[in-house]
């Protein structure tokens, strides 16, 4: 809909990052080519331009990288906390300090806007290193008995759709409580990884105490599966943790998983509608929708349910959907062809099965992976789209009528990472949180993150906690 | 609320009696703070640039209530006031005259004939601004005197004592009363002293009421108190207009005033105009700035927009 208040673009500039043509593995505190010499390309979503080629990890690879980490840990274990916290508080300064760059950088590689990536990665990536640093050297406090040991290497596993929070999320803790870690970062985001390899040097943190092999899930494998690690932690899809369980099963290695989701976002019939919506939409479509605790199912109290929608509708019409770069860019684009695809399959399913599709009218740019915001309404427990995890800007509304029902509908999925409750009524906020079998529970709010507050699911949305003091358990032997 | 739009009429009975109506303010969806100033922040991080900018500035220049309320308002003064309002930038004259000049009702006649054939309006505070407290009597007789000098605008303050005793209905019929003795030729703004109201559930309850009453606008603030104009509370009545034209056909405009002395600020609540409310409201006779330092600000990045220089305090006109 053109506005006669139409906002001039407004770029951040590219030039803020020195994207080089090519990178290798990061092991040992040097980069290096892989074994084999093979290198894939990394694309920017929103565009389809090649940004950089990177060496692509094999099993010989890893095996270095998991020797370098081996011999690293020997030294690094046994430094007192507060000089392991000196290396992380120097880290998590550097990051602010070259935040505009990486930020910049995340939403070319990954597609996001930059709104995202300035105020909402960037912080909470340097706040997960403030954090965990703080804990470096309390860990005899933590609530796991006197002088806690590390495990020695961590294998970490990381997803695409935060490629720097999520590294984040495993590295901070990890090296907090004296471990060593070889992280993969996905196939499809890279280059933050990469440049916070460089990071490490910078903040001249000792040789072997972080490698960083970007590869595809042939690497992954081969590093859950290396003897020598001693934990594994992996983020990304059900399947995939499913296949790692399997792997890990019978071995002495430490497992935590964070896999898909299928939030419910329950609005009650005395919610505050305006934020309602505001959190609706922050629920579903930040980051695209591919966020592993979205809410991606709207559960909405009948009295209420056309009013919602009207508003709800009204709001995705003001969504401005275009170059991630754009500082007024809500919509960035899908991260790969494989994911658009996906998302758009799971969406004909839906129209299939016979819910009611409704996009705001709004112009997809050319090249590039681009889906538009989408609503279904006629949902029903029975459809596809109110069980799998769709991981895109696509929202399934179901109806309920009383409290149990709603509670009911919210746990009758294989999945139990996260649930939103709306209601002005503090006590039913209470009494329907403890009945949700979800990880996270948010009230008037959804998608707020921050590393003091432990993260983790239920069920088919794995185990484990990270984040908060629970987050240090999975890296200690308690 | 329902979502189906009736008319007008649906909502009369609301206002039969004191219980009714409490009934009616109390049942409209509660307001959560957080969420409320997260989304008028999350707005004000819009990056307003080269035309866009361009627009915003000459739209808000449009928009503001140029406004003098001192004791020692003196006809000169006012005079200085109107011509500016009728010529912002004297070195520019492609600049757009403000909305209005608002004063005292005793200097309505003065202001009249200083903006004369401009087009430029007269709004006057009246109802024993700021405070409101006195007799409806005094309020309605503060109204006609400034009506009968020629005031286009009467802007009102609520009984706010009223309002937090939970005594709706009087401030209800005080806004009857007001808007009968602005006749046919004066638009009404209903000023609601948001600050004093203190919290957003009654901002909202406060602007619901004040449409029911038939104000043709609501005001945050006198610019007399702590608090005045807030992105947020801005954003909480753009959302009442919006709700009630959906639900009544009435559109009714909205006017931030005290507080706003940037056009970066201005702008940010154009931003809260265009995806609040729509662009049916981006125009100054449903959106005003209650202000007096704004309008030289605004001056000032026009001029930069124009000639690429910052000048400085001295290329615009002092009132």
């Amino acid at each position: 809909m053109a506005s006669a208040f139409e906002y001039a673009p407004a770029p951040e500039s590219r030039s803020v990052v020195d994207i080089a043509p090519s990178y290798g593995l990061f092991i040992d505190g040097e980069f290096a080519e892989a074994a084999d010499g093979k290198v894939f390309k990394t694309v920017s979503p929103s565009t389809e331009e090649v940004l950089s080629e990177v060496a692509q990890a094999g099993e010989a690879d890893v095996d270095r990288a998991v020797k370098a980490a081996r011999k690293a840990f020997e030294k690094w274990s046994a430094l007192p906390g507060s000089e392991r916290a000196k290396y992380l508080f120097r880290i998590a300064r550097i990051i602010q300090e070259r935040s505009r760059e990486l930020a910049v950088l995340e939403t070319l590689d990954n597609g996001k806007p930059i709104k995202e990536t300035r105020d909402a990665d960037l912080p909470l990536v340097a706040a997960h290193f403030f954090y965990y640093a703080g804990w470096a050297d309390k860990l005899d406090h933590a609530g796991f008995g006197a002088n806690p040991r590390p495990l020695g290497v961590a294998g970490q596993v990381i997803p695409w759709n935060f490629p720097l929070l999520m590294l984040a999320w495993k590295i901070a803790p990890a090296l907090a409580t004296g471990n060593t870690v070889v992280l993969k970062p996905a196939e499809t985001t890279p280059l933050s990884a990469l440049f916070f390899a460089d990071i490490c040097r910078q903040a001249g943190l000792p040789k072997g105490v972080v490698n960083i092999l970007p590869g595809y899930g042939d690497a992954g494998a081969a590093l859950v599966a290396h003897p020598d690690v001693n934990k594994v932690a992996f983020t990304g899809s059900t399947a995939v943790g499913k296949e790692i369980a399997r792997t890990v099963a019978g071995t002495r290695k430490k497992l935590t998983l964070e896999l898909g989701g299928k939030g419910a976002n329950i609005v009650f019939d005395d919610a505050p509608i305006d934020q309602a919506v505001e959190g609706i939409v922050t629920g579903i479509f930040f980051n695209q929708g591919q966020v592993c605790c979205a809410g991606s199912r709207l559960l909405v109290q009948e009295s209420i349910q056309d009013e919602l929608l009207d508003a709800l509708k009204r709001r995705l019409s003001t969504l401005r959907l275009g170059d991630p770069l754009d500082k007024n860019t809500d919509i960035g684009a899908i991260n790969s062809a494989e994911q658009l695809a996906r998302i758009t399959a799971l969406a004909e399913q839906g129209e299939a099965e016979g819910a009611e599709r409704w996009s705001p009218a709004c112009e997809l740019p050319e090249s590039g992976y681009w889906f538009a915001p989408t609503l279904f309404t006629n949902v029903t427990q029975a459809h596809t789209i109110a069980r799998d995890e769709i991981f895109g800007p696509v929202l399934s509304v179901l109806s309920f009528r009383t409290p149990d029902e709603a509670v009911a509908k919210a746990n009758n999925t294989q999945y139990g990472l996260s649930a939103g409750i709306w209601t002005e009524k503090g006590s039913r906020i209470l009494a329907v949180a403890s009945k949700l079998r979800a990880g996270v529970i948010w009230s008037n709010t959804f998608n707020k993150f921050d590393p003091t507050s432990p993260f983790g699911g239920y069920k088919e949305s794995g185990f484990g906690r990270e984040g908060g003091r629970h987050g240090l358990e999975a890296y200690l032997d308690v | 609320m329902p979502s189906t739009a009736p008319t007008a009429h649906a909502l009369a009975d609301v206002t039969a009696s004191d219980s009714t109506l409490r009934r009616f303010l109390h049942g409209l969806p509660g307001v959560d703070a957080v969420g409320l100033e997260a989304r008028a922040a999350s707005l004000g991080t819009r990056s307003i640039k080269t035309t866009a900018k361009a627009y915003a500035i000459d739209l808000a220049i449009s928009m503001v209530d140029l406004t003098t309320l001192e004791g020692a308002d003196t006809p000169g003064k006012v005079r200085a006031l109107g011509a500016k309002a009728v010529h912002p930038d004297p070195t520019d004259r492609t600049t757009p005259t403000t909305a209005a000049v608002c004063v005292y009702p005793d200097m309505v006649a003065v202001a009249k004939e200083a903006v004369a054939g401009s087009g430029v309006k007269v709004a006057s505070v009246a109802t024993a601004f700021p405070a409101g407290r006195a007799a409806l009597d005094v309020k309605l007789a503060d109204v006609h005197e400034a009506v009968a000098a020629g005031a286009d605008e009467i802007d009102m303050v609520i009984d706010r004592g009223a309002f937090l005793a939970g005594k709706y209905l009087k401030v209800y019929d005080e806004i009857v009363a007001v808007k009968q003795a602005c006749g046919d030729t004066a638009r009404l703004k209903v000023i609601f002293e948001t600050g004093e109201l203190s919290t957003y559930d009654n901002i909202r309850r406060a602007s619901w009421l004040g449409m029911l009453a038939g104000t043709d606008f609501i005001k945050t603030s006198t610019g007399k108190v702590a608090v005045n104009a807030t992105p947020a509370n801005t954003l909480l009545m753009l959302e009442a207009v919006r709700d009630f034209r959906a639900q009544t056909g009435v559109q009714v405009g909205v006017k931030p005033a005290g507080g706003i002395r940037t056009s970066k600020d201005a702008i940010k609540f154009l931003v809260l105009v265009n995806e609040t409310a729509g662009e049916d409201w981006l125009d100054n006779h449903w959106f005003r700035f209650g202000a007096s330092s704004l309008l030289n600000d605004l001056l000032m990045q026009r001029q930069k927009l124009a000639t690429g220089r910052y000048s400085g305090p001295d290329y615009v006109t002092v009132d």
